[in-house]
């Protein structure tokens, strides 16, 4: 994934949002991340650390709620999380699944003085 | 010390600009097809033949996405099709701002339907929209069965899969049958097109789905 461009939106956001609230700084940045959404936590916080300086982010807390994949087994409705690639459904061993979660990726919430 | 709450996407600001696209692609009668798949899969072969078996059923033009040079975009020019070419210079994905950026050098007054080559890859154009109302991954046999194992997630959320090169299953171990169920389990709506851009097989039927599904857009 691309984290430095990913972060930018990241500030981006949190910027905006704290801008028209008046505030002066950012103490802290929610963000929910899912277990399929290709993002490295790390290479977010890198990225972070340098665009925000000068900014009223800089120093913010990150916090990466890490969202687990789940499946649902298309032939026999059983819902599950994936270990790894491991696809095929426990219930019934099939290889026939929808996504219900994993992929998301967002900032839920910023705290502010 | 306040909470504000959020709960916005993050990629929001290309999806944003990918939606301004694709106003500008439905004023203008357009249908998008964003191409993507691996280098050398054939996504340009794929545009050739689409072009020649339409057989004016549907005026193209195209936008060609590369890191550099103008090869892609020559070979579409030399087959008559409008055709703009993008240099990413090191971006290894085209995005809405660029397709943007393209279509004021582009005309499309004539066309029906716009094809964009995206940067070849497997990974990075699936997170970036582009505003087009079709995805289509190129695969090839080459490139191995396995390959919606090691990138799901450009299986899951491609229209169709052109699997190009099936004149080269006596030579390759390719499991097609394996492969066919392995790509339906991800994404049982994926239309699956066996071709060969070299002996034209498979392609009609490939251009037949493409009429139909803009035909329903």
């Amino acid at each position: 994934m691309h984290e430095m461009a990913v972060t930018q939106s990241i500030l981006d956001i949190a910027i905006d949002h704290a801008r028209q609230a008046n505030t002066a700084r950012i103490t802290r940045i929610n963000l929910v991340v899912g277990a399929l959404s290709g993002v490295v936590d790390d290479a977010v916080q890198f990225y972070f650390d340098f665009l925000s300086q000068d900014t009223i982010a800089a120093q913010a807390q990150l916090v990466f709620d890490r969202r687990p994949a789940t499946y649902r087994c298309r032939k026999c409705e059983n819902t599950f999380h994936p270990e790894g690639f491991d696809w095929e459904c426990p219930a019934c061993g099939a290889l026939d699944f929808e996504i219900l979660s994993g992929r998301e990726f967002e900032i839920s919430s910023i705290e502010i003085e | 010390m306040a909470q504000i709450e959020i709960g916005k996407k993050i990629l929001s600001t290309n999806d944003q600009v990918a939606l301004q696209v694709r106003e500008v692609l439905d004023q203008q009668g357009l249908f998008g097809l964003n191409l993507m798949g691996s280098p050398g899969a054939g996504k340009t072969s794929v545009i050739l033949a689409t072009v020649a078996a339409l057989d004016g059923a549907l005026k193209t033009a195209v936008i060609e996405g590369d890191i550099a040079s103008r090869v892609d975009a020559d070979k579409v020019a030399a087959a008559g099709v409008p055709v703009y070419q993008i240099n990413t210079g090191g971006m290894c994905h085209l995005d809405a701002p660029m397709i943007q950026k393209a279509l004021a050098h582009l005309d499309t007054s004539e066309a029906d339907l716009l094809i964009i080559e995206n940067v070849g890859n497997l990974v990075c154009p699936n997170a970036f929209l582009l505003g087009a109302h079709c995805r289509v991954l190129v695969a090839s046999v080459p490139e191995g069965d396995d390959k919606p194992y090691k990138y799901p997630a450009m299986f899951q959320d491609t229209n169709a899969v052109v699997l190009n090169k099936i004149d080269l299953l006596p030579y390759i171990d390719f499991d097609l049958d394996a492969y066919r169920r392995l790509v339906l389990s991800l994404n049982p709506d994926a239309a699956l097109f066996p071709v060969s851009c070299k002996t034209g097989e498979g392609i009609q039927e490939w251009a037949d789905w493409l009429l139909e599904t803009k035909a329903h857009e």
